[in-house]
């Protein structure tokens, strides 16, 4: 029951990439593009997912645990840490090179041609490397 | 561009639909980094068989979608250089920050978390100016 639901999130999380043309990555670097031809679409697909996402939130604040058993997620770790910031800066550096994120990513695998392949494996290259990242950066930056 | 707002209205209320399936049924946070990076190195509280599905839905309902409507394009860039540099860095970045655009941005911001939020106005703050730099100043993307 678990995967079938998975299978469920998965599904509308990829059509709603597709449909909101977050899988177009001249969306998403126009977007981010304040100098160019600016392309507000990406703040209303924001705006559009926080929507249904808070209610849930709400609903599952007073339920006592998700359909298929188990537990809701611990409330939001208060403490921010030079991980959250460094990591969060690699990332935007990425994603405004490609305009590609994870997510759009794996919804334009098979249409996005070899470049799409291409940026999937470095992407997952990068994650086996990021625990050796972290112990480099728990040396090179003392703990805050 | 009045269709694009509506389709993108339309898209993220799917998205965050899918997040709240995943959130009320599973218990868990979705988010794409965190998904993938799991199967990656074994990490966190999903298992892999939910993981796999999840993700074989964001596989096939743009693929459907595109068999029944026919293609969008991508605009995703041929320079092989910039796919692998970004690509290492989207990867390692949001796993070391421990949250995507998904993870961080939808799930986060819906439930006012700092972290979230914080994370955020960082990976959009490098991203503009990566745009920025690289289109308009060095004219590479």
């Amino acid at each position: 029951m678990r995967n079938l639901y998975a299978l469920l999130a998965g599904s509308l999380f990829g059509a709603g990439l597709h449909i909101s043309g977050m899988t177009d990555t001249a969306k998403v670097q126009g977007w981010l593009d304040i100098f160019g031809d600016w392309d507000p679409t990406l703040a209303f697909v924001m705006g559009g997912a926080i929507l249904p996402m808070a209610i849930a939130w709400r609903v599952a604040a007073v339920r006592k645990a998700p359909l298929t058993g188990g537990s809701f997620p611990e409330p939001p770790e208060p403490r921010l840490g030079r991980n959250l910031v460094i990591g969060s800066v690699l990332f935007g550096i990425g994603w405004g090179l490609a305009g590609l994120c994870p997510g759009p990513a794996v919804a334009s695998i098979t249409y996005g041609g070899s470049g799409v392949v291409v940026f999937m494996l470095a992407m997952l290259a990068g994650m086996g490397l990021a625990p050796r990242a972290r112990s480099y950066l728990d040396r090179a930056v003392p703990a805050e | 561009m009045e269709m694009d707002w509506i389709r993108g209205l339309l898209g993220g209320l799917l998205i965050g639909s899918g997040g709240a399936v995943y959130l009320l049924a599973n218990g868990r946070v979705m988010g794409a980094s965190g998904i993938i990076g799991g199967l990656v190195d074994g990490s966190g509280r999903s298992t892999a068989g939910e993981r796999a599905s999840f993700l074989a839905g964001v596989v096939l309902l743009p693929l459907l979608l595109t068999l029944a409507f026919g293609g969008v394009a991508t605009h995703v860039t041929g320079n092989l250089a910039v796919l692998v540099v970004a690509g290492l860095l989207v990867g390692t970045g949001t796993r070391i920050a421990n949250g995507c655009t998904s993870g961080h941005g939808v799930c986060g911001i819906s439930r006012l978390s700092l972290r979230g939020i914080v994370a955020t106005c960082f990976y959009i703050g490098a991203g503009g100016l990566t745009v920025i730099l690289f289109r308009h100043l060095l004219g590479i993307i």
